[in-house]
C-alpha cells in the first residue's frame, strides 16, 4: 500500500528555472524512505510541495502527488489543506522554531485534532498527554501547561514528534529532523522517531544529507542531485553497490571510524553540467 | 515580588520625570515675555493696581521663591488659582480631563481597529495589488498631520455631506444629567442610546482626525512584523496541520507579531493626546486641550502648569501601562 506516491513532480521558479525535474518515489506503509543528496538539491522541496508548503515563487508545473491514493492536486485548495492535515504531518528541522512561542505546548499539540478533525477537547487532551508519555517526557501535565521557552530543545523536538504522531497520520515527513540537536541528542531522537515508526506503521519519509543517518533508520532510500532522483534503492544495495557515479562519490564522502581523515573524500563537481546530468540520467535508465 | 519592585521603580522614576517637568514649565512660562496681571486689568491700570495684584498671586517674588511655594501646594492637593476664571486649577483640569481622555480613547479604538484591520488585509493579500493599496493608504494617511485631515472631515461631514456635527461635545437639548463628566463612558452605563449617538456624533470627526497617522503607523508597522513572522517555522508547522492562510495569520502569527507595535502604539498614543490640543481647538471641543490654548492666551500661568503636568503624569501612566500589557501578552517576560 502506497501511502505517498510522487509522479514526475516538476516544480519551477515562477518565471524562472526548474527547481524539482521529474522527480518519482514511493514511500509504502511501515516503511522508511530516506531522501539524500547535498544541500540544494531540494530534499526538503520535496517535503514542502507534499504538505503544500512551497514557497511563493515556487510552483508546481506538472506531475502528481498521490496522498494515500488520493491525487491531492486535483482538490479545491482548501479541501486539499484539511486532507493534508488529516494524513500526513511534518517532523520539522529545528525545534527551537517550530513552536509557536506565545502559545501553552497542550493547545499545540491538540489543535489539529480539535479545529481540523473534529475531537472533542477531553478526547484531544488526553492523547496528547499519552503521546507525550510514549515519546519518554517526565510530567506530561505538566508540559502540556508549559511555553516553549521553558523546555530544552531535545524536549521540544519530542513533542514535536508527538504532534506528527497524535493524528495517526498514514504519512509523516521527517525534514532533517537531528540536525539541529547537538550530537549526544540526536542519537536519542533518531531511536525515538525509529520506534514511534514501527508502533503506529505510518510511511515515513526521511530527509537528510546525511547517510549515517539514512543507514540507521530507512529501508530504502533515493538520492536527489540537482533536483533530479538519480538513484532509487533499498538500502543494502546502495551501501553494497551504488550504481549512479554520484552516489559513489556521496558514499565516498562518509567519514569512518577506522580512518577519519583518509575517508574524507569531496564530492567533485558540484557545479551541475547540463550535458552530464543528460548522460546521468541515461544511466539510470539503462540499469533500471 | 519582582513586578512590585519594577512599579515601584517606575512610580519613583515617573516622579522625578514629574518634577523635571514641573521645573522646565515653570521657568519657562515665565521667561518668555507676557504679563497675566496686564491680562487681567482694563486698559488705564495704576501702577499700585498692577502691583497689588501681582503681590495677590505671588508674582512680586523670585522664580525659586515662586517654585517652593508653588511646590508646597502641590504637595497638599493644591495647584493654586487660574488667574483667568478665578476657580481652583484642580477643579477646572480634572472637569476637562474625562472629555479628552474619551476622545484619546475612542481615537485609539478606531486607529487601532482600522490600522490592524489594514495591516491583516495587507499580510492575507501581500505581494498583491491589495497590499500596494494598502501601502499607498498608509503613505497618504501619514503624510498629511491630523489638524488638516480634522479640515478635511469637516469639508466632507460637516459641510458637503452633513452628517456630523461640526463642533462642541454634546448636543445642549439634550434632557440628561450627568453626575461624572465621562459623558459617553456614563451614556453607555445607563443604556442612553440617543445620547450616545449625539456624543458619538459630535466625537466622530476630531476622533477620526486623531486616528489617521495613528492608524497609517499601526498598518505599516503591523503588516511588516506580521509578513516577517509568515516566514517562521512555526507557522509553517501550522500550515501542514490543514489551517487556511486568513487563521494562520490571525491565531499564530499575529499574537507575536503583535509585540513590536504595542510598544510603538503606547509612544504613538501620547502623540495623539498631544495632537488634542489643536484637534480640539478646532472641533470646539470642551476637552483639557482647548483649556490649553486658552490657558496659553491668557497668560494663565498656573492653569499652564497644572495642564502640562497633568498631561506628562498621563504620558508616563500610558508607558507604564503599556510595559505592563507587554509582560502580560508576551510568556518569555513572565517569569523573568
Amino acid at each position: 500500500m502506497s501511502y505517498l506516491q510522487i509522479k514526475n513532480l516538476d516544480v519551477r521558479l515562477k518565471g524562472g528555472g526548474p527547481i524539482l525535474r521529474r522527480v518519482s518515489l514511493d514511500v509504502t506503509a511501515g516503511q522508511v524512505h530516506g531522501l539524500v543528496g547535498e544541500s540544494g538539491a531540494g530534499k526538503s522541496m520535496i517535503g514542502k510541495a507534499v504538505l503544500g508548503t512551497l514557497p511563493r515563487a515556487l510552483e508546481i508545473t506538472g506531475g502528481a502527488i498521490m496522498l494515500d491514493g488520493t491525487d491531492i492536486g486535483t482538490l479545491p485548495p482548501a479541501e486539499r489543506r484539511k486532507r493534508i492535515g488529516a494524513t500526513a504531518a511534518l517532523i520539522p528541522q529545528d525545534p527551537l522554531t517550530a513552536l509557536n512561542p506565545s502559545k501553552r505546548i497542550g493547545p499545540q499539540i491538540t489543535r489539529r485534532l480539535v479545529d481540523i478533525l473534529g475531537w472533542r477537547r477531553a478526547d484531544a487532551q488526553a492523547r496528547a498527554l499519552e503521546l507525550l508519555d510514549e515519546v519518554h517526557i517526565p510530567d506530561p501535565t505538566r508540559v502540556m501547561r508549559s511555553y516553549p521557552h521553558e523546555l530544552s530543545g531535545g524536549m521540544r523536538q519530542r513533542i514535536l514528534i508527538a504532534s506528527a504522531f497524535a493524528a495517526e497520520p498514514k504519512l509523516i515527513i521527517a525534514d532533517e529532523p537531528t540536525t539541529a540537536l547537538d550530537v549526544t541528542v540526536q542519537k536519542q531522537i533518531l531511536r525515538l522517531i525509529a520506534e514511534m515508526q514501527k508502533r503506529h506503521g505510518t510511511a515515513l519519509l526521511f530527509v537528510t544529507h546525511d547517510l549515517g543517518v539514512v543507514s540507521k533508520v530507512c529501508d530504502s532510500l533515493s538520492v536527489l542531485y540537482a533536483g533530479k532522483v538519480v538513484e532509487d534503492a533499498r538500502m543494502q544495495r546502495f551501501f553494497m553497490s551504488p550504481i549512479h557515479a554520484y552516489s559513489r562519490a556521496l558514499l565516498a564522502a562518509t567519514p569512518t571510524y577506522t580512518d577519519p581523515k583518509g575517508s574524507l573524500m569531496p564530492v567533485p563537481d558540484t557545479v551541475i553540467d547540463a550535458v552530464e546530468l543528460e548522460i546521468a540520467q541515461h544511466d539510470v535508465r539503462a540499469q533500471a | 515580588m519582582t513586578l512590585l519592585r519594577t512599579v515601584l521603580l517606575r512610580l519613583i522614576t515617573t516622579l522625578i520625570t514629574l518634577l523635571g517637568v514641573a521645573v522646565i514649565v515653570f521657568v519657562v512660562i515665565r521667561v518668555v515675555p507676557g504679563n497675566p496681571i496686564a491680562m487681567m486689568l482694563p486698559p488705564g491700570a495704576t501702577e499700585a493696581d498692577i502691583l497689588r495684584l501681582e503681590t495677590q498671586y505671588g508674582f512680586d517674588k523670585s522664580i525659586p521663591q515662586q517654585f517652593v511655594i508653588w511646590l508646597g501646594g502641590v504637595m497638599q492637593g493644591d495647584f493654586g488659582m487660574s488667574i483667568s476664571t478665578r476657580q481652583p486649577v484642580s477643579t477646572l483640569v480634572l472637569s476637562r480631563l474625562p472629555a479628552t481622555l474619551e476622545l484619546s480613547i475612542v481615537a485609539l479604538l478606531i486607529a487601532v481597529i482600522a490600522g490592524g484591520t489594514m495591516a491583516l488585509l495587507g499580510t492575507r493579500f501581500r505581494d498583491t495589488k491589495t497590499e500596494g493599496l494598502v501601502d499607498v493608504t498608509a503613505g497618504m494617511a501619514l503624510s498629511i498631520p491630523d489638524f488638516l485631515w480634522g479640515l478635511v472631515l469637516i469639508l466632507l461631514f460637516g459641510v458637503l455631506w452633513p452628517i456630523f456635527h461640526i463642533s462642541g461635545r454634546i448636543s445642549p437639548s439634550l434632557d440628561i444629567d450627568f453626575t461624572t463628566n465621562f459623558y459617553l463612558f456614563e451614556a453607555i452605563l445607563r443604556l442612553r442610546f440617543d445620547v450616545i449617538a449625539d456624543l458619538i456624533g459630535h466625537m466622530f470627526m476630531p476622533a477620526v482626525a486623531l486616528a489617521i497617522p495613528l492608524a497609517a503607523i499601526i498598518a505599516q508597522l503591523l503588516k511588516q512584523s506580521l509578513k516577517e513572522t509568515m516566514n517562521l517555522d512555526y507557522v509553517t508547522l501550522a500550515r501542514t496541520k490543514g489551517y487556511g492562510e486568513g487563521k494562520v495569520i490571525t491565531s499564530e502569527a499575529l499574537p507575536n507579531a503583535i509585540l513590536p507595535t504595542l510598544t510603538l502604539v503606547g509612544v504613538q498614543f501620547t502623540f495623539l493626546i498631544g495632537g488634542t490640543v489643536i484637534i480640539e481647538r478646532l472641533f470646539s471641543y470642551e476637552g483639557l486641550g482647548n483649556m490649553a490654548i486658552d490657558a496659553v492666551i491668557n497668560r494663565d500661568l498656573p492653569l499652564i502648569q497644572g495642564i502640562v503636568i497633568l498631561f506628562a503624569l498621563l504620558f508616563t501612566l500610558i508607558n507604564l501601562a503599556v510595559d505592563m500589557l507587554y509582560v502580560v501578552l508576551n510568556p518569555r517576560l513572565r517569569h523573568a
